[in-house]
C-alpha cells in the first residue's frame, strides 16, 4: 500500500465556520485506487474535512480554511484555481439522494457532462450509458431513461447520483454518508459498487457506521473533536488501534 | 356531575356559534357570485365581446374596447413588473443574509400594504403630470408597482422551499452559481413562481383605483399605450355609477366577465403548485 | 483529463463572468423595490408641498373643503376613514376569528381546506365588483329591512337617527367588513396553525373541554399574532377605495348618524383627483394620499412585528 501513488492530500488543513474551528490541523494523504473511510462521532469534523477537499466548505456562509489541499501535487486553494473545474475533478455524493427533480434520468446523468465542453450526441449517450453501468443501474433504468428521476426508489436515486458523479470521469470521489438514508438492501448495493469503482477512482467515504468502514475500506481515519486521531490500514486500525480514544470509539464506549 | 355537563354544553354552544360564523362568512361569496350570474349572464353574447359601446340610452353594444384595454394595460404591467419582482425574489433567496435582501423584503411588505389609490397618485405625479396627458402606460406602471412586491415575496418563499441539498449537488458537479440558480433551483420552483405571478396578475387585473387618473378610460378601441384607454374595472365603475338602466345592465355583465377572469386566474394559480415540492428520500 | 486545475481556459473565464453578470442583474432588480418606495415617498411629498406649505398640520384638523375658495381640511375624510374602518372591524373580527378558530380547531378535516379556500376567494373579488353589488343589492336590502329595524329599536342612540338614505357610513362599514374578513381569517388561521399541538393536548389532558382548551391554552399563545391579523385587516380597510367610494355617499361632513353619508380619504382622492383643476386642490388631495400612506405604513409595520413575534415564539412548526 505504501507504494501506491498519492492522489490527493491535505497539509495542516483547518476548516472554520466564522470563529469556530470544525477541523484542526489535519495532514493526511490518500492513495490512488483505494477506498478510504473517515469515521468518528457526529460533529467530529469528518464531513467538513471532506467538503474542504472539493472547496464546497467555502460555500457555507462563514466557511474558510487554512492549510493546503494537494490534488496530484497541486494546491487546489492556490490563487487562479477555479473551484468549478476542481469540482469536476473531485466529485461528491451526498447523504440524501439529490436527483434533479425537473430532469429525466438521462439528463440527470448528463448534467455534469453538459457544463464542460460540448460533446456530440452519440458520445453523450455512450458516456451516460457507461456511467449508469458503472453505478450498476443501467439494467434497471435503460428502458425509461426519459422518465423523471424522482420516480426511482431511494436506493436507485442514490446510485443515479453516483452515476451522475462518475460520468464526467473525476479522479476522486467523495461520499458523505451515502447510505445514511437507505435501507439495508440499498446500502449493500452501494457498498458493492465501491469495490468496482475503486479500480478507476480514488474514493473517500465518510461514515458513522463502523461496520461499513470495516467492510468497504482499505484505510481508515478516526476523527475526534475536529482533529485527526489515528489513521492506518483498516484491519490494523480496527484490530489493534494505537490510541486509546480510537479503541474507546470502535468498541462502542462513546459516540 | 352537573357542573361538568354545563361546561360541556357551553363548549358545544360556542362551537356551534363558530360554525354559524362560517355560514355567515361564506354567504356573501355565494350571494355576490349568484347575483352576478343572475344579472349579468343574460347580457353575455357574442356582441358583448366583439362590439363597441353604443351612445347612452341605446341598448346593445359591447365592451370589446375594455377587453382589449385590460389585456394591453395588464400585459404591459406584467412586462415591467414580473421581471423586477421575480429577479428581486431570486436575489432575496440567493443572498438571504445581505443588507439589500433585508431591505427589499421589508420594503416589499410595506408596499404590499400600501393602498392602491396611493400608488395611483404616485403614477399620476410621476408620469401623467410630467407628460401632461393621461395614458394607459401610466396605468401599467401603477399596476406594475403593485405587482412587484407581491411577486418578490412569493418568489422568495417558493425558492426557499427548494432543498439546499439540490443546490449543493449542482455546485458539486462543477456548476457555476448562475447556472445552479437558473437551471436547477429556479427551474425546480418554476410552478411556484408561476403561481405567485398568476395571483399577482389576478389581483391587478381587477384593480380600478390606480387606473382612475392614469389610464382614465375611454369609449373607443385603442392600441396606443400613450393615450387614455378603457379597462374592464373602469367600465364597471363608470356604468355602475351612471344614471342609465342599460348601463347598469352592462355593468353587471362586465363585472361577471371580470370576475371570471380573476377567479380563473386565482384557481389556476393554486392548481399550478398543487402536490409539488414533495421531495422524496 | 486536464492535468491542471488552474483556470486558464475560456470556459472558466466565461463562468466567472456569468456569475458576476448574474449577481449584477439580480442586484439591480432587488434595488428596484426600495428605490421605488423612495421615489414614491418623494413624489407624494413633492405633490403635497404646496398644500403642506399653505395649511400645515392644521390641514388634518380643519373641516373645510372648498375647492372654489381654495381652502381645504381633511378632518371629515379622516373621521370617515377611521369610523368606517373601526365599524368594519367590529363586524368582521368576531366573524373571521370564529371562522379561523372553527377551521383550525373543530371542523372535520375534510372541509377545512375547501372552506378556507372559498373564503379566500372573497379576497380575490375586485373591489369595484363589491361596489356594484353594494349599490344594487346590498343597499336596497339594508334600506328596506335592517336600517328601519335599527332605527326602530336603537333609535334613541344618536347613531341611528335621521333620514335613511341608503348610501352612508354604515353601508360602507358593512361592505368593508365583508372585504377585510378573508384577510383577518387567513392570517389568524396561519397563526393558530403555528400553535404547537402540545399546548392543546396539555389542556385536554387536564380535563378541559375543547372550548376551555381553546380559551385557556391556544388563544393566549396566539394572542399577539391574532392582534397582528386584525391590524393587518385594519390596514386594508383604511386604504380600500372603490367599494367605499360607491356606497358611502361622498359628502365632506361629520355626522353622528351612521345612516348619514360620509367620505373617506381614499374615496375623496378617487372622486376628485381626475377632475381637480386648481393646483392647490390637486396638492391637497396629494397631501391626503401622503397622510393615508404614512398611516397604512405604520399600521402594517406594527402588524408585521406582532405576527413575526408569534412565528418566532411558536416556531411555526405545523404551519
Amino acid at each position: 500500500m505504501a507504494d501506491a501513488a498519492v492522489r490527493i492530500a491535505t497539509e495542516r488543513l483547518s476548516a472554520m465556520y466564522g470563529k469556530s474551528t470544525a477541523v484542526k490541523d489535519v495532514t493526511l494523504s490518500f492513495a490512488a485506487n483505494r477506498v478510504h473511510a473517515l469515521i468518528g462521532p457526529s460533529g467530529c469534523g469528518k464531513s467538513t474535512f471532506l467538503r474542504a477537499m472539493n472547496r464546497m466548505h467555502e460555500l457555507t456562509p462563514g466557511g474558510w480554511i487554512t492549510g493546503r489541499v494537494l490534488l496530484d501535487g497541486q494546491d487546489v486553494y492556490a490563487p487562479g484555481v477555479n473551484p468549478m473545474q476542481l469540482r469536476r475533478r473531485v466529485g461528491m455524493v451526498f447523504q440524501k439522494p439529490t436527483p434533479f427533480p425537473t430532469m429525466s434520468i438521462f439528463d440527470n446523468v448528463a448534467a455534469g457532462l453538459r457544463v464542460g465542453q460540448r460533446r456530440p450526441k452519440a458520445e453523450l449517450a455512450e458516456t451516460v450509458e457507461q456511467a449508469l453501468r458503472g453505478a450498476a443501474l443501467w439494467d434497471e433504468v435503460k428502458d425509461r431513461l426519459a422518465t423523471s428521476a424522482v420516480a426511482l426508489s431511494g436506493g436507485q436515486q442514490q446510485r443515479l447520483c453516483v452515476a451522475r458523479t462518475i460520468a464526467p470521469q473525476p479522479e476522486v470521489i467523495l461520499l458523505d454518508e451515502p447510505t445514511a438514508s437507505l435501507d439495508p438492501q440499498g446500502t449493500q448495493r452501494i457498498e458493492e459498487l465501491l469495490f468496482t469503482l475503486k479500480q478507476t477512482f480514488t474514493i473517500i467515504i465518510v461514515t458513522h457506521n463502523m461496520q461499513q468502514a470495516a467492510r468497504v475500506s482499505d484505510t481508515t481515519t478516526f476523527f475526534y473533536l475536529g482533529g485527526m486521531v489515528e489513521t492506518g490500514a483498516t484491519r490494523q486500525l480496527f484490530t489493534s488501534p494505537a490510541r486509546e480514544e480510537t479503541e474507546a470509539y470502535i468498541t462502542g464506549r462513546f459516540g | 356531575m352537573n357542573r361538568a355537563a354545563a361546561r360541556r354544553r357551553r363548549s358545544h354552544f360556542m362551537v356551534g356559534l363558530m360554525g354559524l360564523a362560517v355560514v355567515l362568512a361564506v354567504l356573501p361569496l355565494l350571494l355576490i357570485l349568484g347575483t352576478l350570474v343572475a344579472k349579468g349572464a343574460s347580457s353575455l353574447n357574442l356582441a358583448f365581446f366583439t362590439k363597441m359601446p353604443v351612445p347612452a340610452g341605446e341598448t346593445g353594444g359591447g365592451v370589446m374596447h375594455a377587453i382589449v384595454g385590460t389585456l394591453m394595460i395588464v400585459g404591459t404591467a406584467c412586462l415591467i413588473g414580473l421581471p423586477l419582482g421575480i429577479g428581486g425574489g431570486i436575489y432575496c433567496a440567493e443572498y438571504p443574509g445581505s443588507k439589500l435582501a433585508t431591505v427589499t423584503r421589508f420594503v416589499s411588505d410595506v408596499l404590499n400594504g400600501t393602498p392602491s389609490i396611493v400608488v395611483g397618485v404616485f403614477a399620476w405625479t410621476w408620469i401623467v403630470a410630467t407628460q401632461k396627458h393621461f395614458s394607459a402606460f401610466a396605468g401599467s406602471v401603477a399596476l406594475a408597482i403593485l405587482m412587484v412586491p407581491m411577486v418578490t415575496r412569493t418568489t422568495e418563499e417558493m425558492i426557499k422551499l427548494v432543498p439546499h441539498s439540490l443546490r449543493e449537488a449542482a455546485l458539486a458537479l462543477g456548476y457555476s452559481r448562475w447556472r445552479t440558480s437558473l437551471t436547477v433551483v429556479v427551474r425546480t420552483t418554476l410552478p411556484g413562481i408561476v403561481t405567485g405571478s398568476l395571483l399577482a396578475v389576478a389581483r391587478v387585473a381587477g384593480e380600478t383605483a390606480p387606473l382612475l387618473f392614469t389610464a382614465l378610460g375611454s369609449q373607443y378601441l385603442s392600441f396606443d399605450l400613450d393615450q387614455p384607454m378603457a379597462a374592464l374595472p373602469l367600465v364597471v365603475f363608470t356604468y355602475a355609477t351612471g344614471p342609465y338602466e342599460e348601463w347598469h345592465q352592462l355593468a353587471w355583465a362586465t363585472a361577471l366577465v371580470l370576475i371570471l377572469v380573476v377567479l380563473v386566474l386565482s384557481v389556476a394559480a393554486r392548481l399550478a403548485t398543487r402536490g409539488k415540492f414533495r421531495q422524496n428520500g | 483529463m486536464s492535468p491542471s486545475a488552474t483556470g486558464s481556459d475560456a470556459t472558466l473565464g466565461g463562468a466567472r463572468f456569468g456569475d458576476r453578470l448574474f449577481k449584477a442583474a439580480l442586484t439591480l432588480t432587488a434595488l428596484a423595490v426600495p428605490v421605488l418606495l423612495g421615489f414614491l415617498v418623494f413624489e407624494l411629498w413633492a405633490g403635497s408641498r404646496e398644500a403642506i406649505g399653505e395649511f400645515g398640520l392644521g390641514f388634518l384638523t380643519s373641516s373645510e373643503w372648498d375647492p372654489v375658495e381654495g381652502r381645504f381640511g381633511a378632518l371629515p375624510l379622516i373621521f370617515g376613514t377611521v369610523v368606517s374602518s373601526a365599524l368594519a372591524l367590529l363586524i368582521a373580527v368576531p366573524l373571521s376569528l370564529g371562522v379561523a378558530i372553527f377551521l383550525t380547531e373543530f371542523a372535520p378535516m375534510r372541509i377545512r381546506g375547501p372552506v378556507s379556500f372559498l373564503i379566500e376567494l372573497l379576497a380575490a373579488i375586485p373591489s369595484v365588483v363589491y361596489g356594484l353589488w353594494g349599490i344594487f343589492v346590498m343597499i336596497p336590502f339594508l334600506r328596506a329591512t335592517v336600517f328601519p329595524f335599527l332605527k326602530d329599536t336603537l333609535g334613541f342612540l344618536p347613531f341611528f337617527q335621521g333620514p335613511i338614505y341608503g348610501p352612508g357610513m354604515l353601508s360602507a362599514a358593512i361592505i368593508l367588513a365583508i372585504m377585510v374578513m378573508p384577510y383577518i381569517m387567513s392570517v389568524s388561521r396561519e397563526v393558530l396553525l403555528a400553535v404547537p399541538n402540545t399546548q392543546r393536548e396539555a389542556a385536554l389532558a387536564l380535563g378541559a373541554t375543547r372550548w376551555e382548551a381553546l380559551t385557556g391554552a391556544v388563544l393566549p399563545y396566539a394572542r399577539s399574532g391574532i392582534i397582528g391579523a386584525v391590524i393587518l385587516g385594519l390596514g386594508r380597510a383604511l386604504g380600500e377605495t372603490m367599494a367605499v367610494t360607491m356606497v358611502i355617499g361622498n359628502r365632506h361632513e361629520i355626522a353622528a348618524s351612521l345612516f348619514a353619508p360620509g367620505y373617506t380619504m381614499a374615496a375623496a382622492i378617487a372622486n376628485e383627483f381626475a377632475e381637480a383643476v386648481e393646483n392647490i386642490h390637486l396638492s391637497a388631495l396629494s397631501y391626503v394620499a401622503l397622510t393615508l400612506f404614512v398611516v397604512t405604513v405604520l399600521i402594517n409595520a406594527a402588524a408585521r412585528l406582532l405576527i413575526w413575534r408569534v412565528a418566532q415564539g411558536g416556531g411555526g412548526k405545523s404551519a
